[in-house]
């Protein structure tokens, strides 16, 4: 709380001089980057260059590995989320996560929304929390009437918007998607951008991408991220998606958009 | 140009399908002699277990008929007058000083009549496939050499002999005894070493970091798995015998009338000894089995703000559960077969009261054959390998509990 700033109304989360090791390795380097409230937000870059890194540090996931360590701010909605008095499962709640590969639990498809709610604690009427989860993540038609069902008798796409349902279903402020659609196929992939986008009216994420299209078509603002020869990853440029991808300032960002490298 | 090609390289291939099909042959034969083993097994318990034997009696068991009633067929109260008709006052005036009347069974009956009256005694026997297979000729030699004799076929496994206690005679020694005492150190073992298997399991996979010490433990405790069971039998000797005698006789909960006689050799130092055994095994296979729960399942856990207790105990143990529960019914097969190290804790060679508490003396089914085999007497051997098949048996039947149990959880998540 002591090392606020003015807080900005749209900006929903801010990292300053971000550097997150993993023992000896940097593998993050002085990041700084404001997300806006309510719009997605794509991270794309090279594979390696720390895209998934940063992520994982905005809902201090990166602290499940023993030897990563994270340096600098990290301020979501005013507060700085690596404060030692901050419980980490606390911002976990605030902020969602939706993996790379669709992971349900081995558990009923109602269970698998139901579970995070209710143990962080939901007092309401589970059901219609459960209905309006899995509506908001556009599968509640499809499943509404196998709802004992396991979650891992649906398909790749609908696991993944399960996945989803359950994030949305634990209240948070924000979402992180970690390459939410890289084991999906296009239709599938279509399906969780039109989605993305409806969620955005309630919700600000954050997707990392290797998809540049992807990016290009579902995003609001766009970091591209590259990484020394060193290894660690930086920001190479940060700004609305139309204009990074139509008129980017660095040289560097050009020739990755254009599929010169990367 | 290709035919040529593919000429050349056929000769290869043939080869390297050769090759394979000599290894299926080698595993084959591997598997064969295996079966080979088990078969050999079986027929040797079989033949030691059934077969012709010849039993004389000093009274034979057609002169007890009452009321027209076959021996075997009376009643409590007919075997009692039975008894009493055909043994001298004295020794009745024993048996009924000693509380042998007092609700008698059947069995106990028929026993004391077989022991008293009959004075049964099995002179000679034959092994189950010579008995098939040399009926006619085992006839002439029990007629010619045993004219007093009865010759019967008998099954040394037969209901008595699972409800009887110890005896010094073959014929009427059973193993009631050591199948209880058998049970009651299996179940406190497994109720000492399950819990903390697991728990230990647990904090090694989830909790603990990967730091010099921790490794050294990891090690240790993989070595503990391989050591040699007698020297559990030492450890258990050691701490549960002597040092814990207090706790291990009952004497500090008050169960003995005189503390003085206080005595660590019990059911419980066995089960605890037993225990110890086991729990390397346990907390090994609960780990592999904490271990191959994915990754993603911890990771989805946590991204919805669960604690670590929360996704440990909602999602890793659930899916962990059939594989510690398969590593627990391996370790219980270790320890129902274990006898180096119950000799040593002081397991009871000769003992005729069942255990009616963790604080009993005891002994256990391979305590009991490993005595009967020791014996002299070819008899002790039948029912030694009587005594092998229950022990088989109720090993499986402990197995498919655990793997009935299994599946049930398994099934449903």
């Amino acid at each position: 709380m002591s090392t606020l700033t003015t807080h900005k109304q749209d900006v929903s989360m801010v990292a300053r001089n971000l550097n997150i090791y993993y023992g000896d390795f940097q593998a993050v380097k002085d990041v700084n980057l404001e997300i806006k409230k309510n719009k997605i937000t794509a991270i794309i870059g090279p594979s390696g260059c720390g895209k998934s890194t940063v992520l994982r540090s905005f809902n201090r996931m990166n602290e499940l590995v023993p030897t990563a360590r994270t340096e600098g701010e990290i301020i979501f909605e005013g507060i700085d989320i690596y404060a030692p008095e901050i419980d980490a499962v606390e911002v976990r709640s605030r902020i969602g996560m939706v993996f790379q590969k669709p992971n349900p639990f081995p558990k009923s498809i109602y269970e698998n929304v139901a579970w995070g709610a209710k143990i962080n604690g939901f007092k309401g009427d589970m059901n219609e929390l459960v209905e309006n989860s899995l509506r908001r993540a556009a599968l509640w038609d499809e499943v509404k009437d196998k709802l004992d069902q396991s979650g891992l008798s649906l398909s790749g796409g609908q696991q993944q918007r399960l996945c989803i349902a359950r994030a949305i279903a634990v209240k948070p402020d924000l979402i992180l998607m970690d390459e939410p659609a890289s084991a999906l196929d296009p239709v599938a992939t279509l399906k969780i951008e039109d989605l993305m986008r409806e969620l955005s009216k309630n919700y600000t994420i954050i997707i990392v991408t290797h998809n540049m299209q992807q990016a290009g078509r579902a995003s609001d603002y766009t970091a591209f991220f590259n990484m020394n020869p060193d290894r660690a990853g930086y920001l190479v440029e940060y700004d609305e998606t139309a204009k990074l991808f139509t008129n980017p300032k660095e040289k560097l960002t050009e020739e990755y958009i254009t599929g010169r490298f990367g | 140009m290709s035919t040529s090609k593919s000429s050349k390289q056929n000769p290869r291939l043939k080869a390297r399908h050769r090759t394979g099909s000599v290894w299926q042959t080698i595993f084959m034969i591997s598997t064969l002699v295996g079966i080979v083993a088990l078969l050999a097994l079986l027929y040797n318990i079989g033949d030691s277990a059934f077969g012709y034997v010849v039993v004389e009696y000093q009274v034979l068991p057609e002169s007890l008929e009452r009321d027209g009633v076959a021996l075997e067929d009376q009643t409590v109260d007919q075997l009692l007058l039975t008894f009493q008709e055909n043994v001298s006052k004295g020794l009745y005036r024993r048996f009924e000083a000693e509380g042998a009347f007092e609700n008698p069974t059947e069995v106990d009956l028929e026993n004391l009549i077989v022991e008293w009256v009959l004075e049964a005694r099995v002179v000679e026997g034959w092994g189950f496939w010579e008995s098939l297979r040399n009926r006619a000729e085992i006839q002439a030699q029990a007629a010619k050499e045993f004219p007093n004799g009865q010759l019967e076929m008998r099954s040394w496994l037969n209901p008595n002999f699972l409800v009887s206690r110890q005896s010094e005679t073959a014929m009427k020694a059973g193993v009631r005894t050591a199948i209880l005492g058998s049970l009651w150190t299996i179940f406190i073992a497994i109720t000492f070493a399950f819990p903390i298997g697991v728990g230990a399991a647990i904090y090694l996979e989830e909790y603990a970091t990967d730091t010099f010490i921790n490794r050294i433990i990891q090690t240790n405790i993989n070595n503990l798995a391989g050591v040699p069971s007698i020297i559990y039998g030492m450890l258990g000797l050691a701490i549960f015998v002597r040092a814990l005698e207090k706790i291990t006789s009952g004497a500090a909960f008050g169960v003995l009338e005189d503390p003085t006689t206080a005595n660590g050799r019990t059911v419980l130092s066995a089960g605890l000894t037993l225990g110890l055994l086991v729990l390397p095994l346990i907390i090994i296979n609960s780990q592999e089995a904490i271990r191959a729960v994915p990754q993603s399942l911890r990771q989805a856990s946590y991204g919805l703000g669960a604690t670590k207790w929360q996704t440990v105990w909602y999602h890793v143990l659930p899916n962990a559960i059939s594989g510690v529960l398969t590593g627990t019914i391996l370790s219980i097969s270790r320890a129902i077969g274990e006898t180096a190290p119950l000799v040593v804790v002081g397991a009871s060679t000769f003992i005729r009261e069942d255990p009616s508490g963790p604080f009993s003396k005891f002994t256990t089914l391979p305590i009991q054959i490993y005595q009967w085999t020791a014996r002299p007497q070819d008899v002790f051997r039948n029912i030694a390998a009587a005594a092998i098949l229950v022990l088989l048996i109720l090993l499986l039947s402990l197995n498919a509990t655990a793997i009935f149990l299994r599946n049930r959880y398994a099934r449903r998540l």
